[in-house]
């Protein structure tokens, strides 16, 4: 086994460096390492192959890019379609008012960790200011309602359960009646474990869904599970139309291939991960960690690395030069700028780095006349002004605004960003890539938070709203997609 | 039941989906072994979770014999019914017993495996052998753990030892194997908390639970069991690996065979680590237990198949 798919991947892709574009032969040995990476990660074979398929449709036309070594590049193709097939993520409960009562029910296989899922979510939900009940509906199982009563009491939540009733669907109805009694406004449903092969159990938990109508049905996945998962997720799925899938034990050293299957089977979102036997132990899931983790760690921390690369290096030596002395001028800062507007090559390798899809999607959106608007300030300076901007005063601003064609209050507007943006580099230089990738972190947040990039647009009229921003991209998903199938 | 229905039962799922998928390789009287058919095999191979290196090990067996030619399924099946026979070749080895004294059987794994569940099923198996037993309630951590084994332990009427609350898992274990001692039990069993073998400490409380049971019997514990879910894909692997490092482990129970997983990753463990399976579960009752056998195993895989043909 590789210690790293990068270093397989190397020697597999060396004979690309030099070829113009990305096909299936050059690639062919390339992607079988790929395949086997995923298949040792558990990820299933069918699943493994229609995904080898899609990826190598995506990468064959594609030019080699000189600065990123073959097998990063196809790696970074493999991360980027991990992450859309693992997304999109949504990690909302889709609970009703604190006046109604919401419905939440756990299913799964035996073993998988719904009792303690359950606990979780109790606890999650408390501390969002709700009132939930925990309902002891694994009547199977010998003490599971026990077990629950004592995660209530660790918690300070309420729990139902019935030692008498033999019937797990009865015990689900009195259930939400004593929720509405109890003024409880979420009920967590923990239904016994039971093989999704076994027709009668699973005939039960279609009554369950069909009288208590919850409003979401989770699968509790082990992130151990082999090839089997697509069986199992499938059955359920085919079952109680479930709404999202929550993976546990993620805490372990499992690469998690089942949550590429599982979400490939039911197309619903993987909402949490379990990563602890400690209550407090449920994560949002993220599709960007997850495939890194499926695809081993490393590779990604080395194609971040390359992608700074890809700065012009001489270019990058002098400024790291002058960084290094605090400076960092309005003329740096263009060049930068528009480095990072360099259609195509920037916002492919922002979409392969972790965390970077933000600043991919702010890309984007990002229009050509904006960054040249931006760019006729810059120009319309003095050389003095460029490299102090502090001396831009009132009336130098309202002259740089008539130059430019602009607002005054857009010169002002720039003049922050940069101010921004050369803090973060001046203290950037001089540090070691986790540091810079941290920080590169802060500023897309800085960014994305109602930074100027964001003001910007709402003057120009401009911005965007979610569905539009969609639509966008999906159009040009599309229009991609046609120029790649004309190659 | 018999011995061979029992495995038949367990692994009937698993052989369904492996014939099923065999006999569609041979639409007609025989069928050209070439890569579209080699990779028809692969995948098979790959759904039991036997894993990468097996599976393609397999794959070359047959290629290389094969390729090119007309065959029937008989000869492909035959050929991989050995090499699978010879990757799994191992003693039918059931629990070794102490040769005198109580025979002291450690269980671990990972949460959730079905540890719990099979103590009862090995204690409802050496009842049926006339062996008086006693439980060691060693799970001190999961909330009502220590109920669930009272609970079968009072079903099947045997003893469990259960320490004051709080009490730290070695010294139930040592109290349990005292007690199975005194009591002149034939056989002691301890149950554990899961873990997830990458939890350090953890690991290292399951080698002083080890060394509790050996304070009072230098030979024991004489079985230390890992049990391993069947639906486990290559993190079986790691668990072999780590369980085997910080318990001892003698052997494997592979609990949920019932289902439509293949628990083929005890031939990855096989090969790499060369720890046997030992016992089958294949159900939630306590009489769901066989022992394993890698030649019925593997026969029953593909036994059906040739039935049919
Ligand atoms: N179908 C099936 N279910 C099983 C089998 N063995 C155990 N189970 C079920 O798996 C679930 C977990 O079993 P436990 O015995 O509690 O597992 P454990 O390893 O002790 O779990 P923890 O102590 O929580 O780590 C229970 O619902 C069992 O009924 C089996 O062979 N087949
Ligand atoms: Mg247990």
């Amino acid at each position: 086994m590789f210690e790293s798919l990068q270093d397989g991947l190397s020697s597999a892709l060396k004979s690309l460096s030099g070829q113009g574009k990305l096909t299936e032969a050059n690639m062919r040995e390339g992607l079988k390492l790929v395949e086997r990476s995923l298949l040792e990660a558990d990820v299933s074979f069918e699943v493994a192959r229609y995904f080898m398929k899609n990826v190598t449709e995506k990468a064959v036309g594609e030019t080699v890019l000189k600065s990123l070594k073959p097998q990063q590049q196809v790696v970074g193709i493999v991360y980027q379609e991990l992450c859309d097939l693992m997304g999109p993520v949504d990690h909302s409960l889709h609970l009703k008012g604190k006046n109604d009562v919401t419905v939440l029910m756990l299913c799964g296989l035996q073993g998988a960790g719904k009792t303690t899922t359950v606990g979780k979510l109790g606890k999650m939900l408390k501390a969002g200011q709700r009132n939930p009940l925990l309902v002891a509906a694994d009547l199977q199982r010998p003490a599971a309602i026990d077990q629950l009563h004592v995660l209530g009491e660790q918690l300070g939540l309420p729990v139902y359960s019935d030692r008498e009733e033999k019937d797990p669907v009865k015990v689900c109805n009195a259930a939400i009646k004593e929720a509405k009694k109890l003024g409880a406004d979420v009920v967590i449903l923990d239904t016994a474990g039971r093989l999704h092969i076994d027709e009668e159990l699973m005939g039960q938990l279609e009554r369950i869904d069909k009288q208590c109508s919850p409003e979401q049905i989770y699968l509790t996945v082990d992130a151990m599970t082999g090839q089997d998962a697509v069986n199992s997720a499938k059955a359920f799925n085919d079952a109680l139309e479930i709404d999202g899938v929550i993976m546990t034990k993620l805490d372990g050293d499992a690469r998690g291939g089942a949550a590429l299957s599982v979400k490939h089977v039911t197309g619903v979102p993987i909402k949490f991960m379990g990563t602890g036997e400690k209550l407090e132990a449920l994560e949002p899931f993220h599709p960007d960690r997850m495939a890194q983790r499926i695809l081993g760690q490393g590779d990604i921390l080395t194609l971040f690395e390359t992608a700074q690369k890809e700065f012009d290096q001489e270019q990058m030596l002098a400024q790291e030069e002058k960084l290094k002395k605090g400076e960092f001028t309005l003329d740096d800062f263009r060049k930068q700028m528009s480095m990072i507007a360099k259609p195509g090559l920037m916002q492919k390798m922002m979409g392969m780095m972790p965390g970077m899809g933000q600043m991919r999607e702010a890309m984007n959106d990002f229009d050509e006349s904006e960054m040249k608007g931006l760019f006729g300030i810059i120009d319309s300076m003095t050389p003095a002004e460029k490299a102090n901007t502090k001396l831009i005063d009132q009336s130098r601003r309202r002259r740089i605004a008539a130059g430019a064609g602009c607002e005054p209050h857009q010169v002002n507007e720039l003049i922050k960003q940069y101010d921004a943006m050369a803090q973060v580099m001046t203290a950037m230089a001089g540090k070691g890539m986790r540091d810079r990738m941290k920080m590169m972190g802060e500023l897309q947040g800085g960014l994305a938070q109602g930074g100027t990039l964001g003001k910007q647009k709402q003057h120009t009229g401009k911005r965007l709203s979610n569905a539009q921003k969609k639509n966008m991209r999906k159009a040009r998903q599309e229009a991609l997609k046609k120029k790649r199938k004309k190659r | 039941m018999g011995l061979f229905d029992r495995i038949k039962k367990g692994l009937k799922k698993t052989s369904q989906v492996l014939n099923t998928d065999v006999r569609d390789l041979f639409k007609s009287e025989g069928r050209l072994i070439d890569e579209d058919f080699l990779d028809e095999l692969r995948a098979i191979l790959f759904k039991t979770d036997m894993g990468y290196d097996p599976a393609e090990e397999l794959v070359s067996e047959v290629a290389k014999g094969m390729r090119g030619r007309v065959v029937q399924m008989q000869e492909v099946i035959d050929v991989l019914k050995s090499k699978l026979k010879e990757l799994m070749a191992q003693d039918e080895s059931p629990i070794r017993f102490a040769d005198s004294g109580p025979t002291i059987i450690m269980v671990c794994g990972v949460n959730g495996a079905g540890k719990t569940t099979s103590i009862a099923k090995l204690a409802c198996m050496f009842r049926g052998q006339d062996k008086s037993v006693v439980l060691g309630a060693g799970d001190t951590f999961r909330a009502a753990a220590v109920e669930q084994l009272g609970i079968w332990a009072d079903r099947l009427g045997v003893e469990c030892i259960k320490g004051p609350e709080g009490s730290h898992p070695a010294t139930v274990a040592y109290q349990a194997v005292e007690h199975a001692i005194k009591s002149n039990a034939d056989v002691c069993i301890v149950d554990t908390a899961g873990r997830l073998q990458t939890q350090k400490n953890l690991m290292t409380e399951l080698t002083k639970i080890r060394d509790s049971i050996r304070k009072q019997i230098p030979d024991a514990p004489h079985e230390v069991l890992l049990v391993l879910d069947a639906t486990t894909g290559q993190n079986g692997i790691s668990q072999a690996n780590n369980f085997a490092d910080a318990a001892g482990c003698t052997g494997i129970v592979l609990a949920k065979l019932d289902g439509t997983a293949k628990g083929g990753v005890v031939v990855a463990i096989r090969q790499q680590i060369g720890l046997p399976v030992k016992y089958v579960g294949v159900g939630e009752q306590h009489e769901d237990l066989v022992l394993f056998n890698p030649d019925n195993f593997v026969d029953e895989m593909f036994d059906d198949a040739l039935a049919a043909n």
